[in-house]
């Protein structure tokens, strides 16, 4: 599966093979298998819990693979992993940055790491800061900064050695809306450059925005792989029908709908593929919610809203990890 | 599935290993410049230690004993003379379990700096490594300051005592090691607390540093025969003096050395049980 390039073939930069992560007896990853290609950005998509972490931990060559192959820029990280590091930017989930240092002291110290020199480093890391929307704030202490700038600050910092690979573990969690679209913004930019993108997420419009495949995990598995369009051509509808009823009406109108579906006559049954009734709501999945509305209405179906929305990545994550919370 | 693994010899060029000794370099050149910002408040500690200790048990306490019965049981030297160099030894020992301990909890669990430099081609035993040689200098600096006071006290009594410098910094990387594997173990810095009551504070009080062990009960003479800092305490007095002879003190150095091996592996162990999860 290598793909092409001027006729030379070109190595995947992730390569896993029935990849297992085990913590004693809890197995976190579940014999996965994922590859991806240069200049690609690519999602593990799940909620928490799913073996996102780990896999991205073992990626980094920071955790060591329990069963399976892995290799990661073409290197096994059981023999390579330190000349591997070299090579990646990692943006863990917490922050690691030093609280006791200047914005501009981490980047430096963080460059010492990949073995640049002071100098070096400290020109890399005012284009960096830059590169961030923070060189206003290059002599600022750490601790006083918003949790968006610290999340930049990590990332300008994963930048430092100009790596091969962006890993990025749940880069947008716990920031507001705001702080969230200039971090997508800085991501998107470095994937126009080129730059490889590996991340996790349980957002789905992250996932939308940044990525061009991704895998849905669920309990250390993947569910499902592809382009998030192609994942809900192929896990949902191209509509979902949105019904809500008065409160204690919602389980009975549920069930009969359910009942007007299944017969055989009815031009719904064509229509709807999919039922689900919920405590507050009842989703009907259609390629044609309008037409799907009607046949409702002349059924004698009477909702007190009914809102026809297009299919998205949520539905298709509900659908395969399910609603409830496994914790 | 058809899909073959890539062999090394296909895959994208990575750069070559650094060589160890440059990657323990990175870690101890974050720690220094890490200290760079926090130095302001050391330095009043490293130099107060030594003249507060020397002047108050030395001079102060000194008086009392050099004129009571202590001058014959402690052969002859005065009291200044006789604690300065158990002084060097004890406190080198309390600031390597201090560096020891909180430092390197919080760089498991605190600021993480181990994991930033795990991140990065660092190894565990580059950042275990490059953070004992930090405090090792760490704890040379506060010793030579300790030996120029004593110095000044004119304590010393043989040219032998240069190396109260190098036997001080034993004594206290004897913990060191030590120290770091204990504190890999923890999840709260609650057993840091049970560390200084239980084991630093007796050990600073009663393996020589104030007292020959020949004046504890006959049961806890042995006892602190075994503890590091009284071999360290003994090491320095006997060179400070001007009484070493080639075999105790090279006993003295190997049973140091013993400790500091076995630390080591044990943090090493300890270390990468921790980080590599």
């Amino acid at each position: 599966m290598l793909s092409k390039v001027d006729g030379v073939s070109e190595q995947p930069m992730i390569v896993a093979h029935g990849l297992v992560k085990r913590f004693g007896d809890f197995t976190a990853v579940d014999g996965i298998d994922v590859e991806v290609s240069r200049g690609e950005a690519f999602g593990f998509l799940g909620p928490n819990g799913a073996g996102k972490s780990s896999t991205m931990r073992m990626i980094g060559c920071v955790s060591p693979v329990t069963d399976g192959t892995l290799r990661v820029l073409g290197h096994d990280p059981a023999v390579d992993g330190a000349r591997i590091r070299a090579r990646l930017g990692v943006v863990p989930q917490e922050d690691t940055l030093d609280f006791e240092l200047s914005v501009m002291e981490n980047l430096i110290v963080y460059g010492r790491y990949f073995g640049m020199s002071h100098k070096q480093a400290t020109e890399r890391g005012r284009e960096l800061l830059e590169f961030v929307q923070l060189e206003e704030r290059a002599t600022s202490q750490v601790e006083p900064l918003s949790g968006g700038m610290k999340r930049r600050l990590t990332i300008a910092r994963s930048l430092i050695n100009d790596p091969d690979m962006l890993l990025l573990d749940e880069p947008t969690t716990g920031l507001d809306p705001q702080a969230r679209h200039v971090v997508w913004d800085r991501l998107f930019r470095l994937k126009q450059r080129g730059v490889t993108l590996v991340l996790t997420t349980h957002y789905m419009d992250e996932a939308e925005q940044l990525c061009d495949r991704l895998v849905v995990m669920d309990r250390g598995r993947i569910a499902a792989e592809g382009s998030p369009v192609a994942l809900i051509r192929d896990w949902s509808t191209r509509e979902v029908v949105e019904l809500r009823f008065a409160a204690d009406d919602t389980e009975t109108s549920g069930e009969k709908i359910e009942a007007l579906v299944e017969q055989p006559e009815r031009p719904l049954r064509a229509l709807v593929s999919r039922v689900e009734v919920l405590p507050d709501r009842v989703l009907l999945y259609s390629d044609d919610g309008d037409a799907t509305v009607g046949e409702l209405h002349r059924a004698g179906v009477e909702p007190q809203s009914v809102l026809v929305r297009r299919s998205s990545l949520e539905d298709v994550f509900l659908r395969l990890t399910g609603r409830s919370l496994v914790e | 599935m058809t899909t073959t693994l890539p062999t090394a010899a296909a895959a994208p060029a990575l750069p070559p290993a650094p060589s160890t000794a440059r990657l323990v370099g990175r870690a101890v050149d974050f720690w220094r410049l890490q200290f760079k910002r926090t130095w302001r408040g050391t330095w009043a500690s490293t130099v107060l230690t030594p003249l507060g200790f020397l002047a108050a048990m030395g001079l102060g306490l000194g008086s009392i004993v050099d004129n009571g019965s202590g001058a014959s049981t402690l052969g002859g030297v005065s009291y200044l003379d006789y604690i300065a160099p158990g002084l060097l030894a004890a406190s080198i020992m309390q600031q390597a379990s201090f560096e020891s301990s909180y430092p390197v909890l919080g760089a498991i669990k605190w600021a993480k700096q181990y994991h930033a430099q795990l991140a990065t081609p660092l190894r565990v035993r580059d950042a275990l490594a490059g953070h004992v040689l930090w405090v090792a200098l760490r704890l040379s600096i506060s010793a030579l300051v300790f030996v120029v006071v004593m110095a000044l006290f004119s304590t010393f009594h043989s040219w032998w005592a240069v190396l109260c410098l190098p036997a001080a910094v034993l004594t206290g990387l004897a913990f060191v090691p030590g120290i770091f594997a204990f504190a890999a173990t923890l999840e709260t810095d609650s057993g840091f607390a049970l560390l200084f009551r239980f084991a630093i504070m007796p050990m600073f009080l009663f393996s020589g540093t104030f007292f020959p062990v020949s004046q504890l009960p006959d049961w806890l003479e042995p006892i602190a025969y075994l503890t590091p800092l009284w071999h360290g305490v003994d090491l320095c007095r006997d060179l400070a003096l001007g009484t070493a002879s080639l075999l105790p003190a090279l006993g003295h150095v190997a049973y140091l050395l013993l400790w500091v091996a076995g630390g080591y592996a044990l943090a090493l162990r300890h270390f990468t049980r921790r980080l590599v999860t």
